[in-house]
């Protein structure tokens, strides 16, 4: 009884604490600091792989206090990442705005010129994984190989329906390269969000998606879905019943980033901060934890060697975007 | 049996000290929450996310979830005593809501929102008690098609009305259509509408800035012009014999809560609908289910009953889609949903077994925190009273601040505080000139959901429209809200033989429907 009392003291406490938090906490001994609530973009729709991604960052900086002010996530999934990537460019030299980005980052301002977005003029602070695509049918459609998955495909030619995310993503490029490769007609059909589309899936609204494992991980689990094929250069611990399209013949790897970003012209001591606030996310158990749950891969990546890397990824989804016709030369 | 075994078990954790303790702490908390413009169950819930990391998963869940539903409470006060929707799923309540008070009927009113509320409350969780996996299936069986289905419903609903001048409400829905169409389109990512290269138009214009807008400073101008500066102090009072009396007329509006619960109900079990669409959706269906549809819009009890049953019980239906598929079904459950990530819990069809103590527990407490819900808010009436004793020399300035601050909040951009100030002087015109407004609202708010759903429908059946008759659910629905569309043609030719016949064609008004 005394315990419970006492436990149930907590929350009022914190929430005092959590409204004195600049004030009473010493959290970063010295440099730059945030001076009010940090702006957190999430350039996808609730529910996704990147929205419950950025919702467990938040949680962990706060939880473990890496930051004296608070990160607020809002969601901006409108066009693909256009509306997200729009308002950070709007944001040009704010130090109190970040944004979790993955492949839209590249292929939104590839695709939309007129939009006059540079990702490269973004400010590099932390890839903090590369997520995994596999390929996925419902457990009543009979596939249970790449091989099945072909013939059925083919024999429903384009009444067959790939359920994905956004226009002109990572979804509807690896689309493209099964129909290129494997000779499909697939229809593309895009929703707003990876869970979405993992609905879809298993409410038979549609034949097949190329969902990341964290967005089927729980029908997966219940047994309502099944992956085929992963799009990965070796088997994913956790999916090791589908083999890779490089064990089945064809060389192809495709993976998406995880990473946080600033506004273009950042001072360098604000992103010198957010890159310490995320080093001590990738490291934290949560995080850990997570990227072994959800079969996340990829090393930690900061400063030049990410912009190298957005450099070459860049490059990349030019090749792959040119050749579904999606830029036009 | 063994649904009542499991419930009484999520009772005796619901009822651990320290989970009642949140709860009340939650509701009051949300009610606060809720009652302020701009700041919606949504802010709510973030704000307090990583407050619930020092108690365990299922002690969190329910602090979160009494906050939810303490907001929707809230929400509603702040609609009726300052015509500004406190949130976005309490727009619909300032509909009749406000006129009630104007009239010195703001204690009703807020009763009525609270038993309707509480109404809606218990009956949405009795069928998630009930039928929880099995509503699950409905979830997943409602594909592209059946969504668009169930928006042209909505549409109809508003259409349909006898009351309502049609082609204004047609050129109402039309303005909120295109309004909803401004912005980043939502399947290619190419701008529309943005006026040349205005980037505050990127985001769209949110639906809350159009509501506060229209109704928080089109009240203003309003009442500045309507009262030529003598403003008279709105007389309200409340006591227990009111309260009662009020009590006492509710039971005429038992079946207008009952069909508000099941609407909202059904349409928060559907991913990405939630609170909002249901309560503007119940409010419509409310309307054109009554026998006299005009007295609508002007303080009819029904029309504050509808919508606050509905977004209570959408908020209850919202948990299961998110709960069982791990989709959010509103906003502010993504935002739980995340921090059922952190917990360590994986939502999906398992939980329900794995994790039956989370998910009991949290069922019990919804039944809990619905009961505080209702009796803080009925102690809190007369401090509502009093706010609207100030002088309006007092109020108004503050109806003003908090309409700013609640257009702002959302986007934290001051493009949107323009935009508010635009649409409240375009309210206020639009009033003059008797155009009803709520189906512009309900425009904005259903627009994006319907453009992205017909267009996944005819991607999917290579742009054959029969693919909205063809699946059984999808079709039904359509053809019921084609009836809807139809029925002022129908109203016009009854009325006509009518009036052929009696020679008197004046009493249009007293032709209900489907008499």
């Amino acid at each position: 009884m005394k315990i419970s009392r006492k436990m149930a003291f907590l929350p009022a406490l914190t929430l005092s604490l959590a409204a004195l938090a600049g004030v009473s906490q010493s959290v970063v001994a010295e440099g730059w600091t945030p001076k009010k609530p940090v702006e957190f973009v999430i350039m996808a729709g609730p529910g996704g792989g990147a929205d419950k991604m950025a919702r467990l960052m938040q949680t962990v900086i706060q939880k473990h206090k890496f930051s004296p002010k608070p990160f607020i996530p809002v969601n901006k999934a409108g066009g693909s990442g256009a509306e997200a990537l729009m308002h950070l460019k709007s944001k040009k030299g704010d130090d109190h705005i970040v944004m979790v980005t993955l492949n839209s980052f590249y292929t939104t301002p590839l695709r939309q010129p007129a939009l006059k977005v540079q990702p490269l003029d973004f400010t590099p602070i932390a890839r903090m994984a590369e997520d995994t695509f596999l390929l996925w049918v419902g457990k009543n459609s009979g596939i249970n190989t790449l091989d099945d998955f072909v013939k059925a495909a083919k024999a429903k030619g384009n009444d067959w329906i790939m359920a994905g995310t956004g226009r002109g993503g990572e979804d509807e490029l690896l689309t493209s390269y099964l129909n290129r490769t494997y000779d499909l007609n697939i229809r593309y059909v895009p929703y707003k969000g990876g869970g979405r589309v993992a609905k879809e899936l298993v409410g038979g609204h549609a034949d097949s998606t190329v969902n990341n494992p964290s967005e089927q991980m729980g029908f997966y689990l219940a047994g309502d879905s099944k992956p085929i094929a992963a799009f990965t250069g070796a088997r994913l611990p956790l999916f090791k019943e589908a083999p890779t399209l490089t064990e089945l013949g064809q060389p192809f790897e495709y993976y998406m980033q995880r990473s946080v970003v600033g506004a273009p012209g950042m001072s360098d001591e604000a992103a010198d901060f957010y890159r310490e606030v995320f080093t001590k996310v990738y490291n934290s158990e949560e995080w850990q934890k997570y990227m072994k749950d959800k079969s996340l891969q990829g090393e930690f990546m900061t400063g030049t060697n990410l912009q190298d890397y957005w450099t070459r990824e860049n490059n990349n989804h030019k090749v792959l975007l040119s050749k579904i016709g999606e830029i036009k030369q | 049996m063994e649904i009542l075994q499991l419930l009484l078990g999520g009772f005796s954790v619901a009822f651990e000290p320290m989970n009642l303790f949140l709860v009340i702490v939650g509701c009051a908390v949300g009610l606060f929450i809720g009652a302020m413009p701009g700041l919606g169950s949504v802010n709510g819930v973030a704000i307090l996310l990583p407050v619930t990391f020092i108690v365990p998963p299922t002690s969190a869940i329910i602090f979160l979830a009494a906050i939810y539903y303490g907001a929707m409470y809230g929400g509603a006060v702040s609609s009726i005593m300052l015509g500004i929707p406190g949130a976005s799923t309490a727009v619909a309540t300032t509909f009749d809501g406000r006129p009630m008070a104007v009239q010195g009927n703001a204690d009703k009113a807020l009763v009525a929102a609270a038993v309707a509320s509480f109404a809606g409350g218990t009956i949405s969780i009795v069928l998630f008690t009930l039928f929880a996996p099995p509503l699950a299936k409905v979830a997943l069986a409602f594909g592209s098609p059946e969504e668009f289905a169930l928006m042209m419903l909505a549409f109809g609903t508003f259409i349909g009305l006898g009351g309502d001048d049609i082609p204004k409400t047609f050129f109402s829905i039309f303005i909120g259509l295109v309004l909803s169409a401004v912005g980043l389109d939502v399947m290619s990512g190419e701008p529309r509408l943005i006026f040349g290269d205005i980037s505050g138009f990127f985001h769209g214009i949110n639906f809350l800035v159009l509501a506060i807008g229209i109704y928080g400073i089109g009240e203003i101008l309003w009442t500045i012009e309507t009262s030529k500066g003598t403003v008279a102090v709105a007389s309200a009072t409340v006591n227990v014999q009111r309260i009662i009396a009020t009590l006492g007329e509710l039971k005429k509006s038992i079946k207008t809560m009952f069909m508000g619960s099941f609407i909202g109900y059904f349409v928060g079990l559907l991913p990405a609908a939630g609170a909002t669409p249901g309560s503007i959706m119940a409010y419509g269906m409310a309307k054109t289910l009554s026998k006299n549809p005009g007295s609508y819009g002007k303080g009819n009890i029904d029309g504050v009953a509808a919508p606050e049953a509905a977004n209570n019980a959408a908020s209850t239906g919202s948990m299961l889609p998110m709960l069982t598929l791990g989709i959010p079904g509103s906003p502010t459950t993504a935002i739980l949903l995340g921090g059922m990530v952190i917990w360590g819990l994986e939502p999906g069809p398992r939980l329900f077994v794995e994790q039956s103590d989370f998910v009991w527990g949290l069922i019990a407490s919804l039944y809990v925190a619905n009961l505080f819900a209702v009796i803080l808010n009925v102690a809190f009436l007369p401090l509502f009273i009093w706010v609207l004793k100030l002088r309006f020399t007092v109020l108004a300035p503050v109806i003003f601040v908090l309409c700013v601050v609640g257009g702002y909040a959302p986007t934290q951009d001051m493009h949107d505080v323009w935009l508010m100030l635009l649409f409240g002087v375009v309210g206020y015109l639009m009033r003059k000139l008797d155009y009803p407004m709520a189906p512009m609202v309900l425009a904005i708010v259903l627009g994006p959901l319907a453009e992205s759903s017909l267009r996944q429908s005819l991607m999917i059946s290579h742009g054959s429209p029969m693919v909205f008759f063809e699946r059984p659910i999808a079709g039904v629905t359509m053809l019921i809200a084609a009836l809807l569309f139809l029925l002022p043609v129908f109203q016009a030719i009854k009325a006509r033989i009518k009036g052929v016949n009696q020679g008197n064609a004046g009493k249009l008004g007293d032709n209900s429907a489907g008499s």
